[in-house]
């Protein structure tokens, strides 16, 4: 690093060329959705007043920040992981007694005008420590230690952005599952874990009664077609018998507890709002859809979904231009600016632009795809999978959600979504895989 | 080991494009399959205003305004802004207190929540809204807000006008739901039977509202917006200064009065007794003054003057001479020997005010002195003709006459509610007496009795004919409508027919009819109508009442009556008064129809006119029944309220037995020698003589 052409040498291009192309979307995307008529522009950018003008200036910092990473010797991200992980952890657990008394906001410390999310920008954190774990040549990905090891690696970040009531950034640790699949991780956890899936799903939209039913019925019949095999080997018997325990157990039991007593009441809300059902476990909306199920209230999330289905289905092929983008610009759509911007693109550009957006996405996430398999380093590797699991997590969760495909979970669309911390923490953690990248001959521990 | 799950890179790439191809597919579904939501954005956010045009205004004959619009303010709040304003300052201004303040602040944002506007006050006063006016800086969050309204500058015409009313169900159904929730609609009177020409025309702008429904803007800048057409005005025929002076004569009365120049049809002047003042039910009293009258027993919103069935009496007798002279059963010279009761049907009735002395000694002097008998007698020459078959023939020979006079059928003044009146058919008598009745069965109907039935706007009508010599003119009010159209046309034209109904009767007979009237007011029985230099032709009437009170029969003060035409030669004005249970037709109606003509005529009245003016004015003619008839409404509404929600505070009012409480004695005091409660004589018809007495003062000065 002596000298510039060294700076630039190595350097995937392409990966800038869309993050400018996705940060002026989000940039026009939130001009779009807080412009009032009338609004001097100029006057706005020099008071540092409206929220286009400030994500400008974020921008500017991210830029500053992501030019020092670039300019950043490649053997510092595995040397410092260690202490990275463990300033993030220790700035997690900062937030327990320093958190803004602001209800719903637990997750924040304000440092004067800054308000400063950990949560957030941990996963860069997360995503250096699980590369560096990783490349450690002791670790055996095979071996059901390392698999615990990193696990906690990723559950301890996510169990304290729980207890900070920041259930949607936790579940985005949970996205470098994907990364350890690719690393190892046994076909059978991914398969568990969809069959789980399956199931919690099953026990939401089927009566409990009915369920346990249909499983028995399942099981029963599983035993009869494969008794040869049974009689050969008494284990299958004992497998089945045991696996239906478990369904039936989670079934009547872990699912009903956790909407129960471990989810908040809004998020159960949300999840059975996905699939277009009242929560059964909120007694004041039980009595509601007894007493009058027609008219029944419209609970906040599905209003949320209502309006931005609304806001994208009325944008049509061409879209209805960006000022007269009437949901939008209106505040039908709660929350437009951060995690909703998406109807503004939506309703703005229509099927044609949200189709641009979603390419530029998928090339982003491809491209990584392949970054990540050339890379020589298991660090440079394993980071590059943990980067394109977040990305991949944040961009597919919260398009799905906007479009009613996914429960309304506030995590950011990247480089779109109105939001200092989390548009510095995608550029880092792409200016860092860019950096690694352009040294990907190198080989980094 | 990185090299061993290779392959698995593939994977991830599959989820990565499958996830992009469902959010893709949804989007697909969303932006381009599914229209709905194009709609939905649409009502989410598009919100048509209705700009409700002004309605016409309606003038008198000398084109003075007689209905038209004003403007009142409402003073709107919206409570997220009205933050921080010095509340006790504010109430001071407003004159309320403080919890009151409060208590609309809530009602508000329970409305129309605290970000949108929302009737703080209704219909400020002027001097409300100059105070706000003044001090409006000082509180933010409070605005202004027009808002049209009904005003009369002369206090009157009440019954001819009508009033409008925000649409109703049934308004609503009825117009195919051309009407919304919150039109206003003419309810009665002009206003409703011109509503197609007053109304106007609706217009919408769009606007754009937000997720609060706050208006915005303009959408597409005003592109798809309609403007509002102002509601077209009317002119009509009234006299203004006349129905003043009417209303002024007819106050405390209960009666109608219908003045008609016989030339056109057009309606001078035309008022009901109990009468209001239509800016009662327009102003910020309105809803409240509505509700009281409907309560009022005595009838303030019936306009008597199209829909009050009276018994015509003698005033009925001119029409009578008429029918028996051209069916020639009698000749003009043709005397009765009246000795002062009718003989010749054994019963002695109906008597005569008058004995002897030649008083019918032929038409003209029966009409002057009004004999019973001589009418009578000649109802049954009528209906008893030989030229026809019977006594039923002959008596819808009669009836027939009657219909032509504008009796027993609809004239079709451009008022809602005209009554028919009554002219019994045939069949009712049959009915009666089983099938066998002559002409002595309903003699009575000879001097304007038995089941005769008329209202005063006939009678006028009735005049006109006699006035015109067989013709008239439907009577109405409309003269001509601002910028008339094909439309308009059939809406005017019944009025612009001559209805030559009586013109088989040959002049010379109207000649002695209406020299028999001009006798009524020169030697007859109205001799206190007479105008100086000015030919009246008139007829007085005095008919006997009764009511059911109490479950008995009791007899009224007897109807005064008068009709009119003036001058004898080319009339100008006919006039038909109608006073119930005030007594003589001469002393009460007569005057009346004096003052009316002396004022149309003459234009001023004399000073000995004014005087009895104030004194006929001053005088309340209201039956006392209907006091007795309101403490029974009244308690029985009292009961009933107390049924249904156990208040007993209103019943107790009525129940004068505890009001009197340890009283020994046995006897129950009549109620209604009671002081009654406030709130009932509110109700009655007391807040009438208030009114009268202010408009005393047109005289005095």
């Amino acid at each position: 690093m002596r000298n510039n052409p060294a700076i630039s040498k190595g350097i995937d291009w392409s990966l800038v060329w869309i993050y400018l192309a996705l940060v002026l979307i989000g940039l026009s995307a939130i001009f779009a959705a807080t412009y009032q008529e009338g609004d001097s522009v100029l006057q706005s950018f020099i008071a540092f007043k409206t929220d286009y003008s400030k994500q400008f200036y974020f921008w500017g910092v991210t830029l500053v920040i992501g030019f020092f990473i670039l300019l950043t010797d490649s053997k510092f991200f595995p040397t410092t992981a260690n202490f990275w992980y463990a300033i993030g952890i220790i700035l997690l657990l900062l937030v327990f007694p320093f958190h803004s008394r602001i209800k719903g906001t637990e997750s924040i410390i304000r440092i004067g005008a800054f308000n400063f999310q950990p949560a957030e920008f941990c996963k860069i954190f997360v995503a250096l420590a699980l590369a560096k774990y990783f490349s450690r040549p002791e670790t055996n990905f095979n071996r059901p230690g390392s698999q615990f090891t990193a696990a906690l690696l990723v559950l301890i970040p996510a169990g304290l952005a729980i207890l900070q009531s920041e259930t949607g950034l936790a579940l985005v640790y949970f996205s470098f599952f994907l990364m350890m699949y690719r690393e190892g991780l046994p076909s059978i956890i991914p398969t568990i874990g969809f069959a789980f899936a399956i199931l919690i799903i099953a026990s939401i939209l089927i009566p409990p009664n009915i369920l346990a039913v249909l499983l028995s019925v399942i099981a029963v019949l599983l035993i009869y077609f494969s008794r040869r095999q049974i009689r050969r080997r008494r284990q299958i018997l004992t497998t089945v018998l045991f696996i239906w325990a478990i369904a039936v157990g989670i079934q009547r039991f872990a699912v009903p507890f956790m909407f129960e007593k471990v989810l908040q009441k809004h998020q159960v809300e949300r999840i059975y709002n996905l699939f277009g059902k009242d929560n059964p476990y909120d007694p004041q909306q039980r009595v509601l859809s007894e007493d009058a199920s027609k008219k029944k209230k419209e609970s906040g999330s599905s209003y949320n979904v209502r309006q931005s289905k609304i806001a994208i289905g009325s944008g049509g092929f061409f879209g209805k231009g960006i000022f007269s983008a009437t949901q939008t610009r209106y505040d039908f759509v709660p929350e437009q600016r951060t995690d909703f911007i998406f109807c503004t693109v939506g309703e703005g550009f229509g099927f044609l632009g949200s189709m641009l957006l979603l390419g530029l996405y998928l090339t982003l996430l491809l491209k990584m795809i392949n970054i990540a398999e050339r890379q020589r380093s298991t660090y440079s590797r394993v980071y590059a999978y943990s980067v394109l699991s977040v990305f991949f997590f944040h961009i597919a969760v919260n398009i799905a959600m906007t479009i009613g495909l996914a429960p309304v979970i506030g995590i950011p669309l990247p480089f779109i979504s109105y939001g200092g911390t989390s548009l510095l923490t995608f550029t880092v953690l792409l200016a860092i895989l860019i950096r690694l990248d352009a040294d990907r001959q190198m080989v980094l521990r | 080991m990185a090299v061993y799950n290779q392959s698995r890179s593939n994977t991830i790439r599959l989820i990565v494009i499958i996830t992009f191809v469902l959010i893709a597919l949804q989007l697909f579904y969303l932006q381009l399959v599914d229209r709905r939501y194009e709609q939905l954005a649409m009502d989410n956010a598009v919100y048509p205003k209705v700009i409700y045009p002004e309605r016409g205004i309606i003038y008198d004959r000398n084109g003075k305004a007689i209905l038209n619009n004003t403007i009142i303010f409402d003073l709107m709040v919206t409570p997220a802004e009205a933050k921080g304003i010095d509340t006790l300052d504010f109430c001071r201004l407003l004159n309320i207190d403080t919890s009151e303040f409060r208590k609309r602040m809530l009602d508000a944002i329970v409305k129309n929540t605290s970000v949108r506007p929302s009737v703080f006050k209704a219909m400020l006063t002027k001097e409300l809204q100059a105070r706000f006016e003044e001090n409006s800086w000082r509180f933010p969050g409070f605005n202004l807000v027009e808002r049209p309204l009904r005003t009369y500058p002369y206090h009157a015409a009440a019954h001819i006008l009508g009033y409008i009313r925000e649409a109703d169900k049934r308004d609503i159904e009825r117009s195919n739901n051309f009407y919304r929730q919150g039109d206003y609609i003419g309810k009665t009177g002009l206003e409703a039977y011109y509503e197609s020409v007053l109304m106007g025309q609706r217009g919408v702008q769009y606007m754009i509202k937000d997720n609060k429904n706050r208006l915005v803007g303009a959408y597409k800048g005003g592109e798809y917006d309609t403007a509002a057409i102002a509601g077209r005005s009317l002119r009509t025929h009234i006299n203004i200064e006349l129905q003043q002076l009417a209303e002024v004569l007819m106050s405390n009365k209960v009666g109608g009065l219908v003045a008609i120049d016989p030339k056109t049809g057009g309606i001078l002047s035309m008022v009901s007794g109990p009468n209001y003042d239509p800016n009662d039910l327009s102003g910020s009293n309105g809803s409240k003054n509505f509700s009281r009258m409907q309560l009022d027993v005595s009838g303030p919103m019936l306009n008597r003057a199209i829909a009050g069935r009276y018994e015509p009496g003698s005033t009925y007798k001119p029409l009578g001479a008429l029918i028996a002279l051209n069916e020639k059963v009698v000749s003009a010279s043709y005397g009765y020997p009246c000795g002062g009761r009718y003989t010749l049907c054994g019963h002695g009735k109906p008597e005569c005010t008058h004995a002897g002395g030649g008083h019918a000694a032929n038409v003209r002097l029966a009409i002057a002195n009004s004999c019973n008998a001589y009418f009578t007698h000649i109802y049954r020459l009528t209906v008893d003709n030989p030229k026809y078959r019977n006594v039923y023939d002959g008596y819808l020979h009669w009836k027939e006459y009657m219909n032509a006079f504008g009796l027993g059928v609809r004239l079709g003044v451009d008022l809602p509610n005209e009554n028919t009146g009554g002219i019994p058919d045939t069949v009712v008598y049959n009915r009666e007496n089983a099938g066998r009745w002559t002409s002595c069965t309903n003699l009575t109907l000879g001097i304007g009795q038995d089941k005769m039935q008329t209202t005063p706007l006939q009678m006028a009508n009735a005049m006109c004919i006699i006035a015109n010599k067989g013709y008239y003119y439907t009577p109405h009010f409309v003269k001509e409508i601002e910028g008339e159209g094909p439309a308009d046309e059939a809406l005017l034209q019944p009025f612009q027919k001559r209805h030559n109904v009586l013109t088989n009767i040959p002049d010379v007979v109207f000649n002695e009819v209406i020299e028999g009237m001009s006798d009524v007011v020169k030697v007859g029985t109205a001799r206190g109508a007479q105008i100086e230099g000015i030919e009246v032709c008139a007829k007085t009437g005095t008919a006997e009442n009764y009511t059911i009170l109490d479950r008995r029969r009791v007899k009224l003060p007897d109807n005064s009556m008068f009709v009119c035409f003036a001058p004898k030669e080319n009339p100008r004005i006919a006039i038909a008064v109608f006073v119930q249970n005030a007594g003589f037709g001469a002393t009460w109606a007569a005057p009346i129809a004096r003052m009316m003509m002396e004022k149309y005529l003459v234009d001023t009245l004399t000073a000995k006119s004014k005087l009895d003016s104030a004194r006929i004015a001053s005088t309340n003619l209201i039956p006392s029944y209907f006091k007795r008839l309101q403490y029974k409404e009244d308690s029985i509404r009292a009961f009933k309220w107390f049924q249904v929600t156990k208040d007993s505070s209103y019943i107790d009012r009525f129940s004068w037995q505890q009001s009197r409480q340890g009283s020994s004695s046995p006897f129950r005091k009549n109620p209604a020698d009671e002081q009654l409660p406030e709130w009932v004589t509110l109700l009655s018809a007391t807040y009438l003589p208030e009114r009268g007495i202010a408009k005393l003062k047109m005289f005095t000065t």
